[in-house]
């Protein structure tokens, strides 16, 4: 009984989500008294892998899967874990991997547990505990299939570096024609910036900040933190930021190791999004917002005062630290 | 073209989150339930469907009596019938058997999902169903139009837009974009009353696995107050963000 995980990468390199899979992928595999196999697509070199604990290492490489699809990726994974006697099957909380989730488990007669969010509670029988409510609360869920996929929620684990050495083998899974009914004509990418669902810092701006002239000093905030920038939801309604950057119930879940909210209330709705990021700092002129409330960190203070002052703060910090 | 838009039934965002039965059980007490609104997106794109190009509606939610509120409320802004199974939601791959049976005996070349609901998060039904029917699926679905059985969707994908050709039959996991959100509709009283006169038709559930079982629910530990730095003592954060929180 082997433990699959599917290493998600884009342009032939990992994802640090795949990475952060491997390490958890690795302590599961101990409980269960197993090895960790990961399967790869188009990944080029994957050696990286090694230093998370990955023993074995399935590669597939084909021209056909250059873009993703769910249902053939779906396929990949599917065989693998058959080839491989798998029992567990982990996967990301990538907008990709939880796409393909689903159609694995059914592929595999496999229980699902999505949004999982720290090691199984217990391994037999299989309980883990995943985030339910937007985030308001936790369900511990049973998974009681022989077959079992889990897809792990981002930066819930971390990094734990384990080194061994992958054994890596070619592998030609057969696809269906009839996947790629569902084809790809473009593909629009906000390029040369950080995006909110990479980034290990967001820094996020409210209707607070007046206008989309003043977003200047928010976007050399994140520059000096390699953060990518994010907004609530009127900002993005006003047009002020694109829809792409509105964060919350309505818009992108934010797990980030740091959330730095300015000029933003702290309205249910956006919390609903931001909530499993790590450490929330505010920055807020009203004291009663009540995103003080959730936050770890806050100035209550004017955020055309206390922005520029705080970049040049990191960036002093940044600068002896190097 | 037939769509089924499947309907969750959830409580609004705003609700407070309480559980009962030794935590095993969402206390439902004063909570308000809606349409999960990402459900509410792909309804209102199923609704301009029926007007523009003449689809029928169909919307089924896998609940009980108390789910039908919701369903005659989709009826209420615009849905054809409606249809509700029977049956206590236990988990998505149950839900996603129900809903596959009714699309089978329907004949729906299109089924619009959201792609996840607000209560569990699962973000299962919509690629689960998809894997049961063996039917074409797009996720996180932004943009959808049809013209005959060709489908031109376009989904999310992490920091972009990817456009996608589909054919019919399709399933989608639908989100804010389908619609824009002025475009969402409030049930008028006109609607209300052709509403009631509606074909509400419930279906016994067919027998699924039980594949995964909600234990008990547990809330977040209650989190320490918030530590405030004066707007003269920026250092102060800096330095806690390095080395306290160590995220710096
Ligand atoms: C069904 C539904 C779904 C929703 N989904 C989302 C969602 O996904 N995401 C989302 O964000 N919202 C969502 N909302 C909206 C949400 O309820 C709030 O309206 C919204 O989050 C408020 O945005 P804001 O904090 O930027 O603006 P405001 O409420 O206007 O607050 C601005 C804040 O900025 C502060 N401020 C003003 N000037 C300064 C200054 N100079 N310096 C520092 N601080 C200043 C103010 O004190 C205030 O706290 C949703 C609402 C509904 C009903």
């Amino acid at each position: 009984m082997s433990l699959l995980i599917y290493a998600e990468s884009a342009d032939g390199k990992f994802k640090k989500v795949a990475f952060e899979l491997a390490s958890y992928a690795k302590k599961v595999a101990e409980s269960l008294g197993t090895t960790v196999t990961a399967v790869t697509v188009n990944a080029g070199n994957v050696s990286d892998l090694s230093k998370y604990g990955v023993d074995k290492v399935l590669k597939v490489s084909n021209d056909k899967l250059a873009n993703f699809n769910a249902k053939a990726y779906a396929d990949v994974v599917k065989q693998a874990a058959q080839k491989e006697g798998a029992k567990v099957i982990l996967l990301s909380s990538t907008t990709d991997s939880l796409y393909m989730a689903p159609i694995v488990a059914v592929g595999l007669d496999a229980g699902f547990a999505s949004n999982v969010v720290g090691l199984p509670i217990s391994t037999s029988p299989f309980q883990v505990k995943r985030n339910a409510f937007s985030n308001k609360a936790f369900n511990i869920t049973e998974i009681t299939t022989d077959v079992k996929v889990l897809s792990l929620a981002k930066n819930s684990y971390g990094l734990v570096e384990s080194a061994s050495s992958a054994t890596e083998e070619d592998f030609a899974p057969s696809l269906n024609e009839a996947d790629f009914n569902v084809k790809v004509a473009s593909v629009e990418k906000t390029s040369g910036k950080v995006t909110i669902a990479d980034a290990d810092i967001v820094v996020s701006g409210g209707r607070g900040l007046k206008g989309p002239e003043n977003w200047g000093m928010l976007e050399e905030l994140a520059s000096v933190l390699g953060a990518a920038t994010a907004c609530s939801k009127p900002v993005s309604d006003l047009g002020w930021r694109p829809h792409s950057e509105h964060v919350g119930q309505t818009g992108k879940p934010v797990a980030t190791n740091l959330y730095i909210a300015i000029g933003i209330s702290g309205a249910i709705q956006h919390i609903a999004g931001i909530n499993s990021s790590k450490v929330k700092v505010v920055i807020n002129s009203d004291a009663d917002a009540p995103f003080f409330k959730v936050a770890d960190y806050g100035v209550v203070g004017d955020a055309f005062d206390i922005v520029p002052r705080l970049t040049q703060k990191l960036k002093e910090f940044k600068a002896q630290n190097a | 073209m037939k769509i089924l838009v499947c309907i969750s039934h959830v409580p609004d965002t705003t609700s407070k989150i309480n559980f009962v039965n030794g935590d095993s059980e969402f206390d439902t007490n004063g909570v308000q339930f809606v349409i999960n609104p990402n459900d509410e997106f792909g309804l209102t794109r199923a609704i301009w469907f029926q007007e523009q190009q003449g689809a029928t509606v169909t919307v089924v939610n896998v609940g009980g009596p108390d789910a039908e509120a919701t369903l005659r409320k989709a009826l209420a802004i615009g849905a054809n019938e409606a249809i509700r199974v029977n049956a206590n939601p236990t988990d998505g791959f149950f839900v996603a058997k129900q809903l596959a049976e009714v699309v089978k005996s329907g004949g729906y070349d299109l089924v619009i999902c959201g792609k996840e609901s607000l209560d569990y998060n699962g973000g299962m039904v919509p690629g689960m169903l998809a894997g049961l029917l063996d039917y074409n699926f797009v996720n996180s679905c932004t943009e959808l139009t049809i013209e005959g059985t060709s489908a031109k969707v376009a989904r999310e994908i992490d920091g972009g837009k990817e456009t996608i050709a589909a054919s019919l039959p399709l399933v989608i996991g639908g989100q804010k974009g389908l619609v824009e959100e002025k475009d969402l509709r409030i049930p008028n009283m006109r609607g209300i009353m052709t509403a009631r006169t509606k074909v509400l038709t419930v279906l016994e559930p067919v027998a699924a696995n039980v594949n995964t079982k909600a234990v008990k629910f547990e809330k977040p530990a209650p989190k320490s107050a918030v530590k405030l730095f004066s707007a003269d003592d920026l250092d102060g954060l800096v330095n806690a963000l390095h080395n306290e929180a160590k995220v710096i």
